[in-house]
């Protein structure tokens, strides 16, 4: 379980984009970080990978302080897939074994490539196992860096836009392989998402983040024609379809 | 029957067993090319002697003494050199690129060229390091023109270090500083070949087109130490260098302290680099170049990228200095040239190949 307390950040010019952030996601559950854009939603996640430093606050994994942690005792609490895939020219392969780095003194172990076989085994990505990332699609690489993220065996998973550069398909196999695995492993994932409906879809709880301040945190009610108002200044409905709730924007 | 349905499919363990097997392929290959370029650097010369004989030279046991002399004192130095110097300049180009985020840098990117250039333009001119007059391509005080060239090396790198250390530590200041450095430092050179007379020039061009000649068995000792203590720490590296490929944000997230891995790898990549420079003098090509060869047959894990890139220079360099010696012997040619013109090709053909494959 992830708690975060009180957590304020600003950047250097003085600019504060983080004021008084508090919430906390469960294990297992996973956890939708909303807002319009400029409201501090990445930089809520960068937080809380070391990326960013905030200024004051607490955000505590399983009862530890994560701000406090080593680069690398951060980085076996907390994987974070960033919002677009590299385009980098290693194998898939070894783009996995990469996410066994925090876990590496002289390299990886029999133990660290057991997991990436497993975890490509499990994700059906073993056909491309020595394919180099800039060679598959978007929805391949992103699903090679979850994979990534996973062998990490993080308690927390940060997922920044995870389906902004994926076609329909994708998004849908996207979030639903976070939701399984997450639920499987009994891990928290925080994602940043824009689209409300693949949101309202695949996540349990919402963070509507507001000029950096928390303005709503809950269940799928929070998702609601006042919030959405108040958030995005557009006037919309939320409907059910086949219990799902959707929102369709009103003009 | 099709192509496809004679294929083997492969588990992802097999698959990835097969591509490391085929990287250490590479590897040993190179080994063996570095070994065939050593021998035959081995036995050119005008001491024309039966390579069974040289070997024999290496441990001062061939039955003509002159022939231990010969190996021991000049060729064997000079290989050596060449194979240090050459694994030093690859090895620290690699990791530029990486810590940089930046495909073409190297150590003359960042300007320790031009610094080591300014270095010995000072000794030679200022304190008179230059050639005595009268005798052959010697200098009369190597010694202070490679701890000037040393000093303006690291002058350079400490000086885009401190700049970097007042604003933000970003890769692109650091390449631009270097630039910026190096126009500043060839400028200084410039100025002081102004008020230097011919003896000084003859002697600044001579020592800037590089010798591996230049060296004793205490100098190839001292590139040996700083060559592989630095070759040891960047493989240690590897899986940091492999972080930052999978971009800036993903490698904090992995644990890696990236401002940190930054500058003490542009120090230590700096020292290599210096080190070589001082003794060997400019040769700019082979850091830029030596890992993009590799690249192409290694991909771009930096596990065989480092080994890959060291065996890869060493080879460049003594292969360069083959051709340097042999074209118009009994005359040398410039090293820092011919490694250019043996490079740029071979870069140039497997970039072009490359992309019409892609």
């Amino acid at each position: 379980m992830m708690t975060v307390e009180h957590l304020n950040f600003s950047y250097r010019c003085g600019r504060q984009i983080l004021h008084d952030v508090s919430f906390e996601a469960r294990s297992g559950e996973c956890l939708a970080i909303l807002g319009n854009n400029g409201a501090g939603k990445s930089t809520l996640l960068k937080c809380f990978s070391h990326i960013l430093k905030p200024q004051s606050g607490s955000v505590r994994v399983d009862g530890a302080e994560l701000l406090t942690m080593s680069h690398g005792e951060m980085a076996r609490n907390v994987a974070f897939v960033a919002q677009n895939p590299p385009a980098s020219h290693l194998t898939v392969y070894d783009m996995v074994l990469l996410g066994r780095k925090p876990y590496m003194k002289w390299g990886a172990t029999a133990e660290d490539y057991r997991l990436v076989d497993g975890m490509l085994s499990a994700l059906g990505l073993e056909d491309m196992a020595v394919r180099p990332m800039d060679r598959l699609s978007g929805g391949e690489q992103q699903k090679i860096m979850l994979a990534r993220a996973l062998v990490q065996q993080p308690r927390v998973l940060l997922l920044d836009e995870p389906t902004s550069s994926l076609d329909l398909h994708n998004q849908y196999e996207v979030l639903s392989l976070v939701q399984k695995l997450c639920r499987a492993q009994d891990i928290a994932a925080v994602m940043v998402i824009h689209d409300l409906n693949l949101a309202l879809r695949y996540c349990d709880r919402f963070l509507l983040l507001h000029g950096g301040r928390v303005h709503a945190f809950g269940d799928a009610s929070v998702v609601s024609t006042e919030n959405i108002r108040d958030v995005y200044r557009i006037s919309a409905r939320v409907c059910r379809v086949d219990g799902i709730p959707v929102v369709v924007p009103v003009c | 029957m099709g192509k496809g349905a004679d294929a083997v499919r492969l588990s992802a363990p097999e698959a990835y067993s097969r591509h490391r097997a085929r990287n250490m392929g590479v590897l040993l290959a190179l080994c063996g090319v570095l070994l065939l370029a050593a021998l035959l650097s081995l036995r050119a010369g005008s001491y024309n002697t039966p390579v069974l004989e040289l070997i024999r030279g290496i441990a001062g046991r061939a039955e003509d003494n002159s022939v231990n002399i010969v190996v021991r004192n000049m060729r064997l130095p000079r290989i050596c050199t060449a194979i240090l110097g050459g694994a030093g300049l690859g090895v620290a180009g690699v990791v530029l690129q990486s810590v940089l985020r930046n495909p073409l840098a190297s150590s003359s990117t960042l300007g320790i060229s031009q610094g080591a250039g300014f270095g010995a333009a000072f000794a030679i001119i200022v304190l008179g390091a230059g050639l005595q007059a009268g005798g052959g391509v010697t200098f009369s005080n190597p010694a202070l023109i490679g701890l000037c060239a040393f000093a303006g090396s690291m002058a350079v790198s400490v000086l885009i270090l401190a700049l970097s250390r007042l604003g933000q530590i970003t890769p692109e200041a650091m390449v631009l500083s270097g630039v910026a450095l190096s126009s500043l430092f060839s400028g200084a050179t410039t100025l002081l070949q102004y008020f230097a007379d011919e003896v000084q020039l003859t002697s600044l061009v001579f020592w800037t087109f590089g010798d591996l000649g230049r060296t004793g068995w205490d100098e190839v000792g001292i590139m040996a130490a700083v060559v592989s203590a630095a070759g040891l720490y960047f493989f240690f590296n590897r899986w940091n260098y492999n972080a930052l490929e999978s971009g800036e944000q993903t490698a904090v997230s992995l644990g890696v302290n990236v401002s940190r891995l930054r500058i003490v790898n542009v120090l230590i990549c700096s020292v290599v680099a210096a080190v070589v420079v001082s003794y060997v003098g400019i040769i700019n090509f082979i850091g830029l170049v030596a890992p993009h060869i590799v690249r192409r047959f290694l991909g771009n894990n930096y596990c065989y990228l480092i080994p890959g890139s060291a065996l890869m220079g060493a080879v460049l360099l003594l292969l360069g200095d083959l051709v340097a010696r042999n074209v118009v012997a009994p005359v040398v040619l410039p090293i820092g040239a011919i490694t250019s013109f043996l490079g740029a090709p071979l870069f140039l053909y497997l970039l072009f190949k490359g992309r019409n494959r892609s």
